[in-house]
């Protein structure tokens, strides 16, 4: 009864790729229990746990100012955002999970540097504007690189951005919002705000990723629809989206390139130092050390509240075990 | 890095409840020492805005799955009976309520 067709059935592995191809032609999602090819599989393993790193890291930045915030309010806020972004890494490596990837062998690569985290988290915060710049900025630019991935082919990873976008709207406007508070400040006050816009513009919108010539891994995730839009598609987006809320503010993107382009409706805009980028990636940012070093020892001075979890839950089984036998 | 807590924290899967009415949907995953720890993580992780007013969480190798891929043989035998469906049924305009 098994034997009798199989002469017509195509080779198990080319009739897989078809239906994973015809799944990804539909628009329709890829879950875990579905074939799907190593390729595809690598590359969101490496792309979500990347995302996921990203969520981890960019605690620090913003964390160091919770002890300093100017009010309670503020700290109330800051202590929430940052409670967010260790839930969206959480989600994340969840997400990574569901591909077979082992979340502490995640941690573990991230920790010995062998996997990477987004350049932004490598820049310091000397000023409590930069609280409100990174808010407005960096989640603003995230929510321009994460609406898409809500429709990323791949099920859980998309499912868990829809979870984030959620949220993080809420960054973005909390970060809009102590601005324009500032700003109706002292001068010196718009001062810091205006210094925070000038130091964190152009590496915002290095975010993004290299220019799309030069952006290896883009055509496959294209192809995967794991990525919908490229990333000088997206760069663009965040421009136009920023450049009315600047005026808003009252304050000065640093670029003298920047103007509205009435032809394209879009704006132009001046090309990012790539060098820069580079260097900041391969790991001689500002503060990657710093980043680097303060992960590691959170990861080694947990070590024994795991362990001692581990304990309890040994002992309290052991109890189960004992009164279910007595 | 001990180790330890790869082989000592099983994973857990996660399933809340929005409200009262609605069945419990899964969320995701989480690590967790023990049950009391996972839905305390999953309260912390899952439910940070008012959420869900029930988890359920079950320890993922518990969970027995259908085959790998989702659309396939194994749920053939629902798709060839169409007089499950009441469309299948003709009925006259002018029978009322039916």
């Amino acid at each position: 009864m098994t034997t009798t067709h199989s002469a017509e059935v195509p080779p198990p592995e080319q009739h897989l790729q078809e239906h994973f191809d015809a799944t990804i032609a539909r628009d329709q999602r890829i879950e875990p229990r579905d074939w799907m090819p190593d390729g595809y599989r690598k590359t969101l393993v490496r792309q979500i746990a990347q995302h996921a790193h990203s969520e981890i890291i960019g605690m620090q930045p913003e964390g160091e100012w919770i002890t300093k915030a100017p009010s309670l309010r503020r700290k109330a806020i800051l202590f929430a955002k940052v409670q967010d972004e260790a839930g969206h890494g959480l989600y994340l490596y969840s997400a990574a999970e569901t591909l077979g990837a082992d979340r502490a062998e995640l941690t573990e690569r991230l920790i010995e540097g062998r996997q990477k985290y987004s350049s932004i988290f490598n820049y310091p915060t000397p000023s409590f504007a930069d609280v409100g710049v990174i808010g407005w900025f960096v989640d603003g630019a995230a929510i321009c690189n994460q609406v898409p991935l809500c429709r990323s082919s791949y099920g859980p990873y998309a499912r868990a951005m829809v979870r984030i976008c959620k949220e993080e709207s809420f960054h973005q406007r909390q970060g809009y919002e102590l601005l324009m508070t500032m700003m109706r400040g002292t001068d010196a006050q718009r001062e810091m705000v205006q210094d925070a816009v000038n130091r964190w513009w152009w590496p915002s919108l290095m975010m993004f990723g290299p220019p799309d010539g030069d952006s290896p891994n883009s055509a496959a995730s294209m192809a995967w629809k794991i990525k919908r839009h490229s990333n000088d598609e997206l760069r663009q987006r965040f421009v136009d989206m920023t450049v009315p809320q600047a005026e808003k503010l009252g304050v000065t993107l640093p670029d003298p390139g920047l103007r509205w382009n009435e032809e394209r409706g879009r704006h132009d805009f001046g090309t990012p130092d790539w060098s820069e980028l580079k260097r900041v990636i391969s790991g001689d940012g500002p503060c990657n050390a710093q980043r680097m070093e303060r992960r590691r020892t959170a990861h080694e001075e947990g070590a024994w509240v795991r362990e001692a979890a581990s304990a309890h839950a040994a002992k309290q089984a052991a109890r189960a075990r004992k009164g279910a036998a007595a | 890095m001990t180790g330890t807590d790869k082989a000592d924290w099983p994973l857990y899967e996660v399933f809340v409840r929005g409200k009262r009415g609605l069945n419990h949907v899964h969320v995701g995953s989480l690590h967790a020492a023990d049950d009391r720890m996972a839905l305390t993580h999953a309260r912390d992780l899952y439910t940070r805005r008012n959420e869900g007013v029930s988890i359920w969480v079950v320890r993922s190798e518990h969970i027995a799955a259908s085959t790998r891929d989702e659309k396939d043989p194994f749920f053939a035998p629902s798709a060839d009976k169409v007089y499950r469906h009441p469309t299948f049924y003709d009925i006259p305009d002018d029978v009322p309520h039916i």
